[in-house]
């Protein structure tokens, strides 16, 4: 689960790590009150949203007076912000974060990822901050130090120190570096999050460092022992069909295209995804419905489908197996009768009562079109696909 | 002959008495594999379908000398299960529960270091010898008994490939799930290693997905140790990056763990990486007759 910058903020500093002063503002004669509290500028105002690229997007605005503050603050919030990560749809600025101008000295980058492998966390730090680090980790390695953390024993006070001499910064900055690695450690670990990151850690003139940017994400199957990160959801950063399917223990994801897919199991909805993409068409989304969907599930799954405007055909692949195929074909029956479906639908079904689910859709009175198999599918989504196309356009 | 699993496995089911632990007792049960007890606390003296339950791992493993066990337990326990089952010396551990704290299962891998144990999973259908033993959750009828192995990090994925293989008359030696998660137990490496050295196994099905970069590894290890034939398939190549693709580990970060970066070390390593997941089977199908013809 993502969170917004302000909150990974707080979290960093219950964890002694310095970061700018500021407040966050949801109106502009709020982002004017935050700003006299903060004093006589000049004052940075950040867009808070789920997303990274705001700097190029014109989601961060520096500015030197209480009244450009306001107009500033007036401009940004309510507005959509468009960056290369939000897609074109964009993210809804809702909320400001407004802090007092630093000035930047050397910028350095800290974060704190799993080790898939080794099975362990591992904190990566760069002399040269304000960097996307998986990159910077592929390309230049040598620029990237590395410490892997034995998890019995934990972060070590030498690594600490490792990796404080290896960015290379002056001597006197040992103990505030050292004490935020420390920090975001004790935070990665204390609230199970699978990414903590400062981006950068700046070195401010008064000799000491601050986090100007931060970014945390968090266990989402460890929201269950941390009620106070789970509180920091934030649905309007999140896509209504998602937070609708979420209700429903559906997995969904929204897409581009304008092929709608229904399917149990998250590699096979993967896989449904490329071969949409195979068959000349693009998907609309990922949905998968698990692995015990019950029928209402199943018409929950549909309506999200028939919702989703984008949406101009259906393909329905179910290999069933705890989720049975007569289940299934109930749902999209049932679904298909109290809904108003008006796009062509293919249904590919295999396994667990495979005959019994055909027939129910056979003798449903509604036009699927049947897939005997995979390859099948395949070629009857190509085909409607190109010709709704052609009706459309 | 397959891995892991076959004849001699007599399997301990953790969490017996729950509802997904009972369904799938049954049928392993009915499967033929042979389900020798349940554990469930509070529960000892008691029977399910004709299973013993005992109060812990190690009472279990002491009256019936269990060398597997099948961990159907909730997600905020399940560490904890492994930990237990790995504690009383059980060999092979299957951990079909999905949804546990990536953090817990950092301190299982640590726990079980130097330990003489396997685990599969978590967030794993689990897996098969067909026509032997079944410790997992998938049909045992779309399977069946012969010489290609099948490694896979999903469920229904895994039996759409199966099904294929099957229809086409090919026989699986041992259909392997590693997991979705990011951290799991056997990895892909590990599970090609033990087909590349078992005389069951003449050929691999891998059955990848984007995020992390096991895939790549294996394409590694295939280059360097491997003499029989792979044949893989990437699931995401439409996936966007940044979202988790259902599985908590199926997801593309800071451009690493893509479907395309998979494929292309995977190729250059010699694979054969097929891109229709409708034709896994038909690919395999080509590969074996020529190798069988050299």
């Amino acid at each position: 689960m993502k969170i917004h910058e302000f909150q990974a903020k707080r979290l960093l500093a219950e964890y002694g790590v310095p970061v700018p002063r500021g407040q966050i503002a949801r109106t502009d004669e709020e982002a004017l009150r935050v700003a006299r509290q903060l004093g006589e500028g000049p004052f940075v105002l950040k867009a808070q949203v789920h997303a990274g690229g705001r700097g190029k997007a014109g989601g961060i605005r520096v500015v030197d007076s209480i009244a450009d503050v306001a107009r500033a603050a007036w401009e940004m919030l309510g507005k959509t912000l468009i960056t290369a990560q939000t897609g074109e749809e964009g993210k809804p600025v809702r909320t400001l974060l407004i802090e007092e101008a630093v000035n930047v000295g050397r910028e350095v980058y800290i974060g704190i990822i799993i080790d898939r492998d080794k099975a362990c966390p591992v904190i990566l730090a760069s002399a040269e901050g304000g960097v996307e680090i998986e990159r910077l980790a592929r390309e230049r390695p040598d620029r990237v130090i590395t410490e892997v953390v034995d998890p019995s024993v934990g972060f070590r006070p030498f690594q600490a120190n490792r990796i404080f001499y290896g960015l290379g910064l002056d001597g006197s900055l040992a103990r505030p570096v050292m004490a935020t690695v420390i920090g975001l450690y004790r935070l990665f670990i204390d609230k199970d999050l699978s990414l903590a990151e400062i981006n950068p850690l700046v070195v401010t003139d008064e000799g000491g460092v601050v986090a100007l940017d931060a970014k945390v994400v968090a266990d989402d199957n460890a929201l269950f022992r941390h009620p106070d990160i789970a509180g920091l959801r934030d649905i309007s950063q999140e896509d209504p069909l998602e937070v609708e399917a979420g209700k429903h223990n559906l997995n969904y994801i929204k897409l581009k295209g304008d092929v709608g897919c229904m399917v149990n199991g998250a590699g096979l909805a993967m896989a449904t995804m490329d071969l949409i993409k195979l068959a000349g068409a693009e998907p609309a989304n990922f949905l998968d419905v698990g692995g015990g969907a019950t029928s209402e599930m199943v018409k929950e799954a549909m309506r999200i489908l028939v919702f989703d405007r984008d949406v101009r055909m259906i393909f329905i692949n179910i290999f069933g197996g705890i989720l049975r195929c007569d289940t299934l074909a109930l749902g999209v029956v049932e679904a298909a009768r109290d809904l108003v479906i008006d796009v062509p639908i293919v249904v590919r079904l295999e396994g667990t009562n495979v005959e019994e689910g055909r027939r129910i859709l056979a003798g449903s009175g509604l036009s699927f079109a049947v897939a005997t198999d995979l390859a099948d599918a395949a070629k009857k989504v190509g085909e409607t696909a190109r010709r709704i196309g052609r009706i459309g356009k | 002959m397959s891995i892991l699993i076959d004849n001699d496995t007599t399997v301990i089911v953790q969490g017996i008495t729950g509802k997904e632990g009972a369904f799938h007792t049954a049928q392993m049960v009915a499967y033929g594999t042979r389900v020798v007890a349940g554990v469930t606390p509070g529960k000892a003296g008691e029977s399910l379908d004709g299973v013993p339950i005992f109060n812990t791992v190690r009472d279990a493993a002491r009256a019936t000398g269990a060398n597997a066990s099948a961990i159907f337990v909730p997600p905020r326990f399940a560490g904890d299960a492994v930990m237990e089952a790995v504690e009383a010396g059980i060999g092979t551990v299957v951990c079909l529960t999905e949804g546990i704290p990536t953090l817990d299962m950092i301190a299982v891998r640590q726990y079980m270091k130097g330990k003489d144990v396997r685990l599969i999973g978590p967030n794993t259908p689990g897996m098969i010898s067909p026509g032997s033993c079944k410790i997992g959750v998938m049909a045992g009828y779309i399977h069946l008994p012969g010489r290609v192995g099948v490694v896979s990090r999903s469920g229904t994925l895994t039996y759409e490939v199966v099904d294929q293989l099957t229809k086409k008359g090919i026989g699986q030696s041992t259909c392997v799930g590693i997991g979705g998660d990011p951290v799991t137990g056997l990895s892909f490496v590990d599970i090609l290693e033990m087909f590349q050295h078992d005389d069951g196994t003449d050929a691999v099905v891998i059955i990848g997905e984007i995020g992390g970069t096991a895939e790549e590894k294996a394409a590694e290890y295939f280059r360097e140790h491997m003499t029989k034939p792979v044949v893989a398939f990437i699931a995401g190549m439409t996936a966007p990056p940044g979202r988790r693709m259902g599985h908590a580990g199926a997801i593309v970060s800071g451009g690493t763990g893509t479907a395309a970066q998979k494929i292309d070390a995977l190729e250059r390593a010699g694979i054969a990486v097929v891109k229709d997941p409708a034709r896994v089977g038909e690919t395999l199908s080509g590969v074996l007759s020529r190798s069988s013809g050299r």
